[in-house]
């Protein structure tokens, strides 16, 4: 059911783990529905980001829609990021199924929610980036996919 | 893949090959309708025999009360609305439990939209279906007791008899899902009080395709399937001559290897569920511990997801199966982990290994050691950890 692509992220991840004193992390999803991602940015002054780490907790797509997204945004600076949406990391993957569409958009929520920490803790404001919902489930049911 | 440890016996099992050795010759040689006349009929005639009475035997019921089916599901769904349909006119009450097959769970909600009522009870944190419960839920409408002989998730084996005892009591009809038990553990329909039972050839070394209802002399229930004259006009359609012959001499072979069976299963589930135990942490058994399937062991790994888990299993040629969200095809994890009490976040975790006569200790212990590499390697890498770890140590 899954693309090469999605079993080659799943199986070898990238960017797993924690970054200490991260310049933004966001976490996002919810444990009752089985998806839970949270991402850690090292933004340098340049507002590049340097680096970047996630951890999962979720199925073979959530796991592989997390390390694409990290991968999509890495040495991106913060508006370039904004724009890697849930489309781009499921056309990385080479697609997705069907009932796997929302860990896409999961991925996209968490590069958002560690941009808007990113931006709160350096009082900033990032054009055009929206606070992230503390629960993907309340924004699925408006998405259009 | 070199390796394959096939470890979802619930789901299907292997034909054994006795069962496809009777089966072959009624593809290409003996091929006639046995309902025909003419001799060459007589031996598919007389082979179906011989399977409606090993099929029969397995359970204590005469010849004359097997009927034969496309499969469980379709013998639930007889039991269910044939019954409905019999007795609606007596009453529109039906008892089942929350943690039924869904080809019970679903064909209940049908028949609500059709006027029934259903009461679905609960269990304990085990699984276990209490018969006082039973009791207490019956009305004087109600026409049919379901309760299924042993879960096919978790594996608790239900008090059936003594539920049987309470339905025949007020003289309700009693049906059991025994889709996971016939073929695995003793099952008598006299003893244990049953009008209705369920079974399906695939889960017992049987073909897929085919299953039984056992439906009790003189309980008065609809055909189902209307057309020919087969199975008492009760079932039509061309008799399954392979199939039926393959259950048969399945359930005959089942019978024979029941009781070394499951004093070699349950030694070897014992197994598995001591080394998860003793060397996995944050690891909880579901269902109970002593009154399960002999080949039954279903595990809830917590701060993990039940389809990362069955994916990196079967990288290591391990097949296993699971009741998260992601596998069931819903937001929802498994109705049966939500109705022994488990939360939402820890049910998603769960995962169902079921054994086979082939199975080995080796193939366990293998299974074992990988498991632990695959939940420690799923947890260094779980924010739900990672936070639980943060916690403790404040």
């Amino acid at each position: 059911m899954y693309s090469e692509k999605v079993i080659d992220h799943f199986s070898n991840p990238r960017n797993v783990g924690e970054i200490e004193n991260a310049s933004g992390v966001g976490t996002v999803g919810n444990a009752k529905c089985g998806d839970i991602m949270r991402i850690y940015f090292d933004i340098d002054e340049n507002q590049v980001i340097r680096d970047v780490k996630f951890k999962t907790f979720g199925c073979g797509a959530a796991v592989a829609t997390s390390s694409m997204a990290t991968e999509l945004v890495k040495g991106k600076t913060i508006y370039e990021a904004l724009e890697v949406t849930n489309k781009a990391v499921m056309e990385a993957l080479d697609g997705l199924p069907p009932v796997k569409i929302h860990c896409s958009l999961l991925a996209e929520e968490a590069i958002h929610a560690a941009l808007w920490d990113y931006a709160e803790k350096n009082g900033i404001v990032i054009e055009g980036l929206k606070k992230p919902a503390n629960d993907i489930s309340e924004t699925l049911e408006e998405e259009d996919y | 893949m070199s390796k394959l440890i096939y470890l979802d016996n619930a789901a299907t099992t292997r034909v054994k090959k006795e069962v496809l050795d009777v089966m072959l010759p009624y593809f290409t040689e003996t091929y006639c309708n046995p309902s025909a006349i003419y001799s060459f009929a007589s031996e598919g005639k007389k082979a179906v025999m011989e399977a409606r009475n090993q099929a029969a035997a397995l359970i204590g019921a005469k010849p004359e009360e097997i009927y034969f089916t496309g499969g469980g599901s379709e013998s639930d769904n007889w039991a269910l609305k044939a019954t409905a349909e019999e007795y609606g006119s007596k009453g529109k009450h039906i008892i089942t439990t929350k943690i039924e097959h869904h080809a019970i769970l679903h064909t209940c909600e049908y028949l609500e939209k059709h006027g029934f009522e259903v009461t679905y009870l609960d269990v304990d944190s085990d699984g276990v279906v209490h018969p006082e419960d039973v009791e207490k839920a019956i009305r004087p409408d109600t026409i049919l007791i379901s309760v299924m002989t042993a879960n096919n998730e978790i594996g608790t084996i239900e008090p059936i008899a003594e539920i049987g005892r309470i339905a025949h009591e007020k003289g309700i009809l009693f049906h059991t899902d025994a889709v996971q038990a016939y073929g695995h553990i003793p099952i008598n329909v006299d003893e244990m009080n049953i009008d209705m039972l369920s079974a399906s050839g695939h889960k017992f070394g049987g073909p897929k395709g085919i299953g039984i209802m056992y439906i009790r002399k003189g309980v008065k229930i609809r055909s189902f399937i209307h057309g020919g004259s087969q199975e008492r006009g009760r079932r039509a359609g061309t008799s399954n001559t392979a199939g039926i012959v393959g259950l048969g001499k399945a359930a005959e072979i089942s019978g024979k290897t029941m009781e070394e069976r499951i004093r070699k299963e349950t030694e070897l589930r014992d197994h598995l569920i001591g080394r998860i135990e003793s060397e996995i942490p944050y690891a909880k058994l579901n269902g109970h511990r002593t009154d399960r399937l002999p080949n039954n062991v279903n595990f809830c790994f917590r701060f993990i997801e039940g389809e990362s888990l069955l994916i990196l299993l079967d990288q290591k040629g391990i097949c296993g199966s699971s009741g998260s969200a992601c596998t069931s095809g819903s937001l929802d994890p498994s109705h049966v982990l939500l109705a022994i009490g488990l939360p939402h976040e820890i049910a998603h975790g769960s995962l169902r290994l079921t054994l086979s006569e082939e199975t080995t200790k080796e193939d366990l212990d293998y299974v074992v050691d990988e498991l632990k590499k695959i939940v420690d390697r799923l947890r260094s890498m779980s924010p739900l950890y990672e936070d639980f770890l943060k916690n403790n140590k404040d």
